[in-house]
């Protein structure tokens, strides 16, 4: 390469850097698409693959913890059980003012939803349900459940003395169904019939049943309680309707039809059974009569209540704020959100409890832990993996036993209290009580939580190097200066994890408050199980967790906001 | 020396009980002066170093500081600056509040404290980083700023233990450079640990060279690098060519040493005291000659071998084989009358006697 080729590269290359420096806008790549472009292309199949590489376990997580978790959470405020119990009821409720009894109306729609729900055995669950808000309810569904059966029987009898065809399931069928499901039920009988003959196993399903096309225009409620009647029977009981004589209800809301179409509607009625139809609305004015609020409150005195009606009413909306209402010891009534009575407010205090003790387990953790994690660090390598396996030990024995060992410990006649009665430092008929209180779950909870302080504590103090102090020292300063004006705010990053460790794990704790806890040391999470496993009230019991949760991202916002997330070293 | 300023007396440290890592220490620094002590890890320089500032205490004998014995002071109350190897800058504080640390603990009045404070920010040049965090700054300017915080206090003794060990080639030089001007222009005394010997040769006054627990060579760096007293020294600073041999006649100041193949050549005896002592001969690799014209016409010369040639630029590196060893070094300035050699090459090597040590073997 000649001297002149090599200066001319120089100058080339200078000219290069000089273009370089000059341009603007946006960088190119060598072929000459936008940089940033370039680089997300090649950035996405990367991305893809990390994808792919967790989906397995996002998938099983997703499937295994998330999905149930959302699950629990809406139970919260789903309240769909009352408006698919008594979907007829919560209707004909919309426009009631709650001033009187509801209508003749609004009891035959209740007639028909309980009949369906008594026969499909829900309305206990309801019943259990709407029990949550008003002591009671519960047993009144029960015990209409058992007389439902007989509501229609006056009616029915005198439909079948005035025409025995009444009383046959044929008939019934004739007038209600659609021809087409006539037809079909007839083959699915014949093919079920012929498997029996066959001694052959039969497990075609019934063709599901469908009302006949004139029908509901003319006899609205019959059709509507006949067709209850048919799908009930036929979902519950792989029952034919063709074979069976209709509900009691059935008959009453054919009475009440009769009665109260218009007579023209009747007359013109030209479909199958028209006569035996016509027949009836002739004389069907002259039937005796029942009372449907008289015979409810015959069944059970809860009917006349206004207060029963006013919280089916209340909860008939799909979606409810009553649990959370109800973990925040408040209640809907129809005049609004009024305080729970007094003696029926509980979770506001055991979440102020559980906040205060939870506190409290957290500051008497960062008290003991602090130093010990400063020992630990300090000491040479060897002795230091010595104890910190002492201070793992815990972790290596089940938690019940540890929380039992705390009991034997703790009681008057435990292991402390028979020292301090013998050391003389407390009289024998003093003895501490320093278990079934919130004593006992401090001690025992700060124990057990002990580790989770030491280990952020001590993996954050272990790097901080030792020049620090020595630094501080040589510049003049005493060793609690040094110890509070450089060492302390290092290790404030470690006391930050091992409290939001302590603190949301003690916040959430169930086992150990409830051996030890007694009556007023047991936590929040202890009312969440009881409703999870004892009362059975999911949805107060996600209402519950809904809150706790809440609670706790809420800390940990302040938490951010004051010392900042990123502060926080796990190591 | 009478007036030292900072003195160990007998000094020994032993962390086990077995072993001394300082074995019998008397060194005395004077007031100004700046001190390195140079020596390879484990030679007990960094321990006589933590003796001084009060972070180890001696096992036996006396360290004093301007005539008072400070082996019971502890480390705040000595009112010695400090340098650390990583600088220990306090991360959650910045550079403003670390310098101001030492004058805080010391009681010192706001406006008093934010004058020095900037007094000493404009002497390392770092003015505007004031509002900084250590963080955010370069290792250079990490190094300025510890050493502005060891020194806004006024001590009068500066101790600093390899502090530009973790810093580029290029900024090292910088800093050695601005430190020793820093320490000149304040008249402070700095003792100074490093394990760099051009460190030591261009910043110090007096090197104290460290091996096992004792101080080998207490010197100037002009008399350490040309006069090693021991082949310790002579091996450990600067490259150094050794032959070993037997001594076979002493005459005053010369010495005949005759090699391990037979050859004759002369030396200066050190420390060889007798005839038919083996010694080492130690020969700087920039003071051997090629050219046999500019030697005394009776000097002896050996034969050598080229083995290798090595261009550097402004010098020529040559590896000959002499005397049974291949690994003998000359360095040749990059000179128009200099030769370059090719490997192979059979030469002829001498030196002046007095460039050439006779040491303990």
């Amino acid at each position: 390469m000649t001297d002149a080729a090599t200066g001319n590269i120089g100058r080339a290359a200078a000219d290069a850097r000089r273009a370089e420096a000059e341009q603007t806008g946006p960088v190119m790549a060598a072929d000459g698409r936008p940089l940033k472009q370039s680089l997300n292309r090649a950035l996405r199949a990367q991305k893809l693959r990390a994808l792919a590489l967790i989906a397995p376990l996002l998938l099983f997580l997703l499937v295994t913890f998330v999905a149930p978790i959302f699950d629990m959470l809406f139970r919260s405020v789903e309240n769909q059980i009352t408006s698919e119990t008594l979907p007829r009821t919560v209707v004909a409720l919309e426009d009631w003012d709650a001033q009187d009894l509801p209508s003749q109306d609004t009891f035959a729609a209740l007639a028909y939803d309980f009949m369906e729900a008594a026969e499909r055995r829900i309305h206990t669950r309801l019943g259990s349900r709407l029990n949550y808000e008003t002591t009671g309810i519960s047993s009144t569904f029960r015990r209409s459940g058992r007389g439902i059966d007989d509501l229609g029987e006056t009616q029915a009898e005198q439909f079948i003395d005035l025409n025995p065809q009444w009383e046959d399931p044929a008939a019934w069928v004739a007038l209600m169904a659609a021809p087409d499901w006539i037809a079909a039920q007839a083959d699915w009988a014949a093919r079920a019939d012929a498997a029996d003959a066959a001694d052959r196993p039969f497990d075609e399903a019934e063709p599901a049943f469908r009302l006949a096309g004139g029908i509901a225009a003319t006899l609205p409620e019959t059709a509507d309680a006949y067709r209850s009647f048919a799908t009930t029977i036929q979902q519950e009981d792989e029952d034919s309707p063709t074979a069976e004589e209709p509900w009691n209800t059935v008959y009453l809301a054919l009475y009440r039809d009769l009665l109260r179409q218009p007579a023209a509607t009747i007359a013109a009625y030209d479909g199958p059974q028209a006569a035996l139809v016509q027949e009836a609305a002739g004389v069907a004015a002259g039937f005796e009569a029942t009372d449907l609020p008289a015979f409810f409150i015959d069944m059970d005195d809860g009917w006349g209540d206004l207060k029963t009606w006013e919280t089916i009413q209340t909860f008939s909306d799909p979606y409810t704020a009553g649990y959370f209402l109800a973990a925040l010891d408040l209640q809907l009534t129809p005049q609004g959100i009024e305080m729970q009575p007094e003696e029926q407010q509980i979770y506001l205090m055991l979440f102020w409890r559980t906040i205060v003790l939870s506190l409290t387990i957290m500051g008497l953790c960062v008290l003991l832990g602090y130093p010990i994690a400063y020992l630990l660090s300090n000491l040479p390598m060897r002795t230091s993996n010595l104890l910190l396996i002492l201070v793992l030990l815990p972790f290596w024995t089940s938690l019940l036993v540890r929380t039992s060992a705390w009991k034997v410990l703790l009681q008057q006649q435990g292991v402390i209290n028979d020292t301090l009665v013998w050391l003389g430092l407390v009289a024998d008929d003093a003895r501490l009580a320093l278990i079934n209180n919130q004593v006992g779950t401090v001690i025992a909870m700060t124990h057990i939580l002990l580790p989770f302080m030491i280990l952020p504590l001590y993996s954050v103090m272990k790097t901080i190097p030792p020049s620090y102090v020595r630094a501080a020292k040589s510049l003049g300063a005493t060793n609690s200066t040094a110890f509070w004006r450089v060492y302390f705010p290092q290790s404030v990053p470690g006391i930050g994890a091992g409290c939001i460790l302590v603190f949301i794990l003690s916040i959430g704790y169930y086992i150990t408050p409830e051996l030890v806890g007694g009556r007023t040391g047991i936590f929040i999470s202890n009312r969440i199980a009881f409703h999870i496993s004892d009362s059975l009230n999911w949805g107060l019991a996600a209402a519950l967790g809904s809150i706790l949760l809440i609670l706790v991202l809420a800390l940990y916002w302040l938490y951010d906001r004051l010392v900042g997330i990123d502060n926080v070293k796990l190591g | 020396m009478q007036d030292a300023f900072v003195a160990f007396d007998r000094v020994q440290k032993s962390y086990d009980g077995e072993t001394l890592v300082v074995k019998d220490l008397n060194l005395h620094i004077g007031k100004g002066e700046f001190l390195t002590m140079l020596g390879p890890s484990g030679s007990g320089k960094t321990t006589c170093l933590m003796m001084l500032a009060g972070f180890e205490t001696a096992t036996h004998g006396e360290i004093t500081l301007d005539g008072k014995p400070i082996n019971n002071i502890p480390p705040h109350k000595r009112g010695i600056g400090m340098v650390f190897q990583n600088y220990a800058l306090f991360p959650h504080m910045t550079v403003a509040e670390n310098l101001a640390f030492p004058l805080e603990v010391r009681k010192i009045g706001k406006s008093e404290r934010e004058e020095k404070v900037l007094r000493a920010l404009d002497m390392v040049q770092m003015g505007d980083f004031g509002g900084r965090r250590p963080a955010q700054l370069s290792g250079g300017q990490q190094q300025r700023i510890a050493l502005a915080r060891a020194l806004v206090f006024e001590p009068e003794l500066v101790l600093m233990d390899e502090p530009l060990g973790a810093l580029d080639k290029q900024l090292r030089e910088t800093m050695q450079f601005e430190i020793t001007n820093l320490a000149h222009r304040l008249g402070i005394t700095v003792v100074y640990v490093t394990h760099d010997q051009t460190e030591a040769l261009t910043m110090s006054d007096r090197v104290a060279v460290f091996d096992d627990g004792r101080i080998q060579q207490l010197a100037a760096p002009d008399t350490l690098y040309e006069e090693p007293q021991n082949s310790f020294v002579a091996q450990f600073i600067g490259e150094n060519n050794t032959l070993s041999g037997r001594v076979t006649r002493i005459d005053g100041d010369i010495c005949e040493v005759t090699l391990d193949d037979g050859e004759v050549i002369d030396a200066v005896p050190v420390n060889v005291s007798a005839v038919g002592d083996r010694t080492l001969v130690s020969i700087r690799p920039e003071r051997v000659e090629m050219n046999k014209d500019r030697l005394a016409p009776d000097a002896h010369t050996l034969k050598a071998e080229v083995a290798e040639f090595i261009y550097m630029g402004d010098i020529y590196r040559t590896r000959l084989r002499v005397a049974g060893r291949d690994d003998f070094i000359v360095k040749t300035r990059n000179a128009p009358d200099q030769r370059r050699l090719k490997p192979g090459e059979q030469i002829e090597i001498g030196w002046r006697p007095q460039d050439c040590r006779a040491l303990d073997a």
